[in-house]
């Protein structure tokens, strides 16, 4: 569960994986896109993140996974001060997060097999370790005849598919996902949640921006809601609303 | 429909695309300018011998006017000074030149005289020098003074300073334009691989967020650009060789001219034109990698 920000802010914990302190952003020049967030999420936690469009939810991920800076305040993450990384150290720490982009981002010469292996290929492993596992998680999320086929020719949901397994594919500590159920049918964006859900229960802390109220309605999992940029509590939206995470 | 795939006989595919459709392109601009290049290094070599050659051949000769005194006809005081030049040191062979020769020389100025020998007209003696301790006009001079001839030596020195000068001329003009096509080569090697990785920025992107080095990501763009620059340097020095020889062969033993001789051996400075080619992809690859990781 997420805490008190301010109690999290003063209390830093051995199980805390991801904290901010008083974080702001913005780009360039222009206005703060996020502004004074404190949050602190313990390890294996799984969040929502939800939000009006341009609140803040793909800047706040992008802080996590360190593809940006904050403009103010303090991430700490795995327990390091971001900041302070040494910049030998911040590709392996990209190395233990697992990221499905809004955009996908899937390199259209490689094959869906060899988009899945990336993660896997950067980290130094040799393929004979981890071809079977590819191949199993590429058949479990449903492309399992489609290993060989280039991104161009796949429909989106199975673009979509292939993004979540490359994400998954190395086990990641933490797994963000920006919009992962935008492109598929409801009855996929259950099959991929469920897939989050078991990674959570083996451990990764899951966090995943959306704006499919339903499915965050069924899950009863904690939210952060954005709103121009700060969080701030859940708005009343009906019963199924129990499960709003605290800020 | 995709062909049936086989996990165990995976092998890991190139990160980057093993063609682009803007290779050609690249390779063809890249290729001419180190065409260019290299025929320009191929010129600058020819020029800086020819300006050897001018020169070198102005230092090993002397030209001596001799006059006759007394009753000393023109030819035997000619004949004397080259017996006296013969014998000094620096000299290999002094040899006074038919009164034809003389004749030859002042006719642009009298007209088509047919009777000049009543006109006490100056003989000519050519002197060849050593070539490695060659004689000075003042040693000539003396020599002929302390055997009473009166003459005057050229050595030439007029002439060399005029050579030596359009010969300094040539060489930096050669080398200022071997300079240019070298630096715009290296300008649009450098271009090329700049606007290819721009092109490739997702694969930057996906590969920086997936967590692989800068370094890593780097090499990446180094061997592909570099294998590109190395191709279009050898295609572009391959071509300008041939051009080289086939100048060499149309020249016959002088060259192209005698005034700019091509020599096989010269055709070699081309050989490191794909190494030098690569080297700045190599490094316009890695300054651009870099930055584009900070930017993203």
């Amino acid at each position: 569960m997420s805490r008190n920000a301010n109690d999290a802010a003063e209390d830093p914990s051995a199980d805390e994986i991801l904290r901010f302190a008083g974080v702001s952003m913005r780009y360039g020049r222009g206005p703060d896109v996020l502004s004074d967030i404190s949050l602190s999420l313990p390890r294996g936690s799984f969040h929502f993140i939800t939000g009006p469009s341009g609140a803040g939810k793909s800047s706040l991920l992008k802080l996590i996974y360190l593809a940006a800076k904050p403009s103010a305040g303090t991430v700490r993450l795995f327990g390091e001060d971001v900041a302070r990384m040494a910049p030998g150290d911040l590709p392996r720490a990209r190395r233990r997060i697992g990221v499905v982009f809004q955009d996908l981002l899937l390199l259209d010469h490689l094959s869906a097999f060899d988009n899945a292996a990336l993660p896997l290929r950067i980290a130094g492993h040799k393929p004979s370790e981890y071809r079977g596992d590819v191949a199993e998680l590429l058949t479990w999320v449903g492309l399992g005849g489609r290993m060989n086929a280039l991104p161009p020719t796949l429909a989106g949901g199975e673009k979509q598919r292939l993004a979540i397994a490359r994400a998954v594919v190395n086990r990641p500590e933490i797994l963000l996902a920006d919009e992962p159920t935008g492109n598929v049918d409801h009855e996929m964006a259950l099959r991929i949640y469920r897939l989050f859900v078991e990674l959570n229960r083996l451990g990764t802390t899951v966090i995943i921006a959306t704006h499919d109220q339903d499915l965050v309605a069924r899950s009863s999992r904690p939210v952060l809601h954005l709103d121009r940029g700060q969080l701030k509590p859940l708005p009343p939206q009906g019963p199924q609303n129990g499960g709003a995470g605290r800020v | 429909m995709s062909e049936p795939f086989d996990p165990a006989r995976w092998r890991p595919a190139a990160f980057l695309p093993e063609r682009d459709v803007r290779d050609p392109a690249l390779i063809f601009a890249i290729a001419v300018l180190c065409f260019l290049a290299c025929l320009t290094a191929l010129g600058v070599i020819a020029g800086d011998r020819a300006a050897h050659g001018w020169s070198g051949q102005l230092k090993g000769e002397a030209t001596v006017i001799v006059r006759a005194r007394g009753g000393e006809t023109p030819d035997a005081a000619a004949a004397r000074a080259a017996e006296t030049l013969a014998g000094v040191p620096g000299v290999s062979e002094a040899r006074a030149l038919e009164k034809e020769k003389a004749y030859d020389l002042i006719r642009p100025w009298l007209g088509d005289v047919t009777d000049l020998e009543d006109l006490p007209v100056p003989r000519l003696v050519a002197v060849s020098l050593d070539r490695k301790r060659p004689a000075t006009a003042t040693v000539l001079q003396e020599a002929l003074k302390a055997q009473g001839v009166d003459a005057v030596v050229d050595d030439h020195q007029i002439w060399i300073k005029d050579i030596r000068r359009a010969a300094g001329v040539v060489r930096l003009s050669g080398a200022s334009i071997f300079l240019l096509i070298a630096l715009a080569a290296a300008a649009v090697v450098a271009f090329a691989t700049r606007a290819g990785l721009a092109a490739r920025r997702d694969v930057v992107q996906v590969l920086h967020l997936a967590g692989a080095e800068d370094n890593q990501i780097a090499n990446l763009f180094e061997l592909r650009f570099a294998r590109v620059a190395a191709i279009s340097g050898a295609l572009g020095a391959i071509a300008a060789a041939l051009t080289g020889a086939l100048l060499r062969l149309i020249g016959g033993g002088a060259g192209i001219t005698p005034a700019l001789p091509i020599a096989w051996l010269d055709l070699l400075a081309v050989l490191p034109c794909p190494l030098l080619a690569a080297i700045v992809a190599v490094v316009a690859a890695r300054l651009t990698a870099r930055r584009l990781i900070q930017d993203l």
